[in-house]
C-alpha cells in the first residue's frame, strides 16, 4: 500500500497505490488525517488510479476523511476509480456526499 | 451438486491475512476462467466475510477462520467462510445496510450488502458463543474458451 501526497495552493492530491481493505485502511487513515489536520487543504483529491482492490473498508475510509475535511472547512473528492471499485462506491451511495470523477 | 474441485484452508484471524485469503481464492478460481468482473466480485465478497470474522467474530481475540471454495457443475462457485467466534445475536439487524457495531473503526456497515449484491446467493448462520458461517454462491458466465 502506498500513499504520496502533493499539495499546491490549498489543493492536494493523494496518490494511492495497492489494495484497500480493513488491514491497509488503518495506516492510510492516520497519514491522511495527519495531513488534513496540519495542512487544512480546501480540496483533497484521493487519486485511485493505482488502487487495484477495495472493499467496504474503503467506504469507511472515504466517509471518515470527508467528515474530517468538512470540519476543517475543506472537501474531499475521489478521482479515477477502476470500474469494479466504482461499483462498490455506487452500492454505498457515497457519491451523494463525495464527488467521484 | 457435483464438486469438480475444491480448496479448503484456515488461518488465524489476523487482519494481514485478509489479502492472503483473497489471493488464495483468486488463484484457485483462475482454472474456471472467470471474467475480471466476476473474479473481482468474488474477491470483494470474500474480503467482506473474512473481515467480519476478524472485526466482529473474534473481536479482541484471535481465532481460526476456515474457508472452503468449491467449483461445482454448471460453473457454480461456492464459498464458505466459517469462524468460531462470538456469533451474531440478531442476523437480520446485522444485515441491514449501514448497521455496524464498530463505528469507531470506521466500519461502514456495508459488508453483507456487498456480499449479497456481488454474489447470487448469501446465507448466514450464526449462534451466539458458537460462531458464524457465511455461505455464498455465484454462477460464472459461459466459459470464454
Amino acid at each position: 500500500m502506498g500513499l504520496d501526497i502533493k499539495s499546491e495552493n490549498g489543493t492536494a492530491i493523494a496518490l494511492l497505490t495497492g489494495e484497500i481493505d480493513h488491514h491497509t485502511a488503518k495506516p492510510i487513515r492516520s497519514e491522511l488525517d495527519r495531513f488534513i489536520i496540519t495542512m487544512q487543504p480546501e480540496l483533497l483529491a484521493l487519486d485511485f488510479t493505482g488502487i487495484t482492490f477495495m472493499d467496504s473498508s474503503g467506504i469507511g475510509l472515504i466517509m471518515g476523511r470527508s467528515k474530517l475535511l468538512k470540519e476543517c472547512g475543506g472537501r474531499l473528492e475521489v478521482h479515477n476509480p477502476q470500474p469494479y471499485i466504482r461499483r462498490v462506491l455506487k452500492l454505498s451511495g457515497i457519491e451523494k456526499i463525495v464527488k467521484v470523477r | 451438486m457435483e464438486i469438480i474441485n475444491q480448496i479448503k484452508f484456515s488461518m488465524p484471524s489476523l487482519s494481514v491475512n485478509e489479502s492472503a485469503a483473497r489471493a488464495v481464492v483468486s488463484s484457485f478460481l483462475i482454472q474456471a476462467d472467470p471474467t475480471v468482473e466476476e473474479l473481482s466480485d468474488i474477491r470483494t465478497a470474500v474480503s467482506e466475510a473474512v473481515t467480519n470474522a476478524i472485526v466482529h467474530g473474534y473481536r479482541g481475540t484471535t481465532g481460526t477462520i476456515e474457508i472452503v471454495v468449491r467449483l461445482l457443475a454448471d460453473r457454480q462457485v461456492y464459498v464458505r467462510v466459517k469462524d468460531q467466534g462470538c456469533g451474531i445475536p440478531d442476523i437480520e439487524r446485522a444485515m441491514e445496510p449501514m448497521f455496524t457495531t464498530a463505528p469507531e473503526e470506521e466500519r461502514s456497515g456495508l459488508g453483507f450488502s456487498v456480499m449479497s449484491s456481488f454474489m447470487d446467493k448469501l446465507s448466514v448462520k450464526s449462534k451466539v458463543g458458537r460462531g458464524t458461517t457465511v455461505v455464498m454462491r455465484k454462477r460464472l458466465g459461459a466459459d470464454g474458451d
